[in-house]
C-alpha cells in the first residue's frame, strides 16, 4: 500500500461523500412534498432519453475514425445490436449477441 | 406479507438487470484488477464498491492512492467526473418521494445503468414500484461489489479472453435507446442526447465533453419546451412520464 491505512480509508470516504453529493443535489433543491416546478417535471421526463443518448456516445468515447481499425468493430456490433433488437425486441439476445459479435471482432478479425 | 412482496419483487426485476450483472461483473473485475495491483487487497475493492459505487468514479479513484496527492484534487476530479448525476435525480423526484425509507439507498446507488433501468422499465403488475426499484438499485449495486471482489482476489488471472467483453454495458444502452424510439415518443429529446454528446466530444475531446454536452441538453430542452409540449399534445410525440 502506497499510502496509510488513515488515508486511505480517507480517500474513499471523501471519494464516496462526493460522489453521493452529485446524486442527491437534485433531491436537496426540490425536497420531498415540496411543490415540483412545471419546468422541473419536463426536463425530469424529457431527460432520460436525451442522458441514455449521451450514454451511448459516452461509452463509444474512446473510438478513433482516424486511425485503424476507425472503429469499424464498434459500428458493426453497434448496428447488429439495433437491426437485431428491431428484428426480435429481445433485450438479452440483442445484447449478447452484440457483446459476443465485438469481443469476436477485436480480438480475431480487427487485430 | 411484508417479505413476501420483496421476494416478488426480486424475482421480477433479476431479469431486467441481467445485462448489468453481465456487464458490472467485468468492469468491476477491472477496478478490483487495478486496485490490487496499487497494493490493496480485495477487502478494500469490496469496501470501496461498497460505500462509492461509481465506475468510471472508481476508475479515476485508483489514481489518487499515491504520496502526496491533494484533497483538493480528489474533490474537484471526482465531482467532475460524477457531474452527469446531478441531473438525473430530477426524473426521479417523484418515485423516490414514495420510497419511504429506501429514499436515501436509492439515491446513493442511483449509477448511468440503474438510472437508465428506473426510467424506461415498467413496473410488472402485481409487484410494489417501491420494492422493484429497490430490487434492480441493490441487485445491481451486488454484481459491482462481487465484480470487483473477483477481480481483486483473481488479480490478472482471467480463466479465458474477455477484451471486449464490457461491451455488454454499450449494447444496454443502445438497447434501451432503440426500445424508447420504436415506442414513438421522446425522439426529439433523444436527438439533441446524441447529437449534443457527438458535438462536443468532437470539440472538448473525450475526457471533458460531458459538463458541456450536459449543458447543452439543458439548454436545447429548455428552449425547445414548447415545441416538444405541441408535439406531444398531438400525439407524435409524447414526453409523459
Amino acid at each position: 500500500m502506497p499510502l496509510s491505512t488513515g488515508k486511505s480509508l480517507l480517500i474513499i470516504a471523501v471519494v464516496s461523500v462526493v460522489t453521493f453529493l452529485t446524486r442527491v443535489i437534485p433531491f436537496l433543491l426540490f425536497p420531498k412534498g415540496k411543490e415540483i416546478p412545471p419546468l422541473i417535471k419536463y426536463l425530469g421526463a424529457v431527460l432520460p432519453p436525451a442522458v441514455i443518448g449521451m450514454l451511448v456516445i459516452y461509452c463509444l468515447k474512446s473510438v478513433n475514425l482516424f486511425v485503424y481499425p476507425h472503429a469499424a468493430p464498434e459500428l458493426i456490433a453497434a448496428a447488429v445490436v439495433v437491426i437485431l433488437h428491431i428484428w426480435k425486441r429481445n433485450n438479452l439476445l440483442s445484447i449478447g449477441v452484440g457483446t459476443v459479435l465485438y469481443m469476436f471482432l477485436i480480438q480475431q478479425v480487427f487485430i | 406479507m411484508k417479505k413476501k412482496g420483496y421476494v416478488r419483487a426480486f424475482k421480477a426485476a433479476f431479469p431486467y438487470t441481467i445485462p448489468v450483472l453481465t456487464g458490472y461483473l467485468f468492469i468491476g473485475f477491472a477496478f478490483g484488477v487495478m486496485f490490487q495491483e496499487k497494493g490493496y487487497n480485495f477487502l478494500w475493492a469490496i469496501f470501496m464498491s461498497v460505500v462509492v459505487y461509481a465506475g468510471s468514479g472508481q476508475y479515476l479513484a485508483v489514481n489518487f492512492f499515491v504520496p502526496g496527492i491533494r484533497f483538493v484534487d480528489v474533490i474537484f476530479m471526482t465531482f467532475m467526473v460524477n457531474v452527469r448525476h446531478i441531473f438525473y435525480g430530477l426524473s426521479l423526484l417523484e418515485r423516490f418521494g414514495r420510497a419511504g425509507k429506501k429514499r436515501a439507498y436509492m439515491i446513493f446507488s442511483l449509477t448511468d445503468e440503474t438510472y437508465s433501468l428506473l426510467c424506461t422499465t415498467k413496473i410488472p403488475e402485481g409487484v410494489a414500484e417501491d420494492k422493484f426499484l429497490f430490487a434492480i438499485a441493490l441487485l445491481d449495486h451486488l454484481y459491482w461489489i462481487a465484480g470487483s471482489a473477483i477481480g481483486a482476489i483473481a488479480g490478472a488471472v482471467i480463466p479465458f479472453n474477455a477484451q471486449g467483453i464490457d461491451f455488454a454495458m454499450t449494447a444496454l444502452f443502445i438497447v434501451i435507446f432503440t426500445e424508447q424510439w420504436l415506442a414513438g415518443g421522446k425522439r426529439i429529446p433523444a436527438v439533441i442526447g446524441v447529437v449534443s454528446a457527438v458535438l462536443f466530444r468532437i470539440l472538448c475531446g473525450s475526457d471533458n465533453f460531458v459538463l458541456p454536452s450536459m449543458i447543452c441538453i439543458m439548454i436545447c430542452l429548455v428552449s425547445s419546451r414548447k415545441y416538444i409540449e405541441k408535439n406531444s399534445e398531438k400525439g407524435e410525440d409524447t414526453y409523459a412520464a
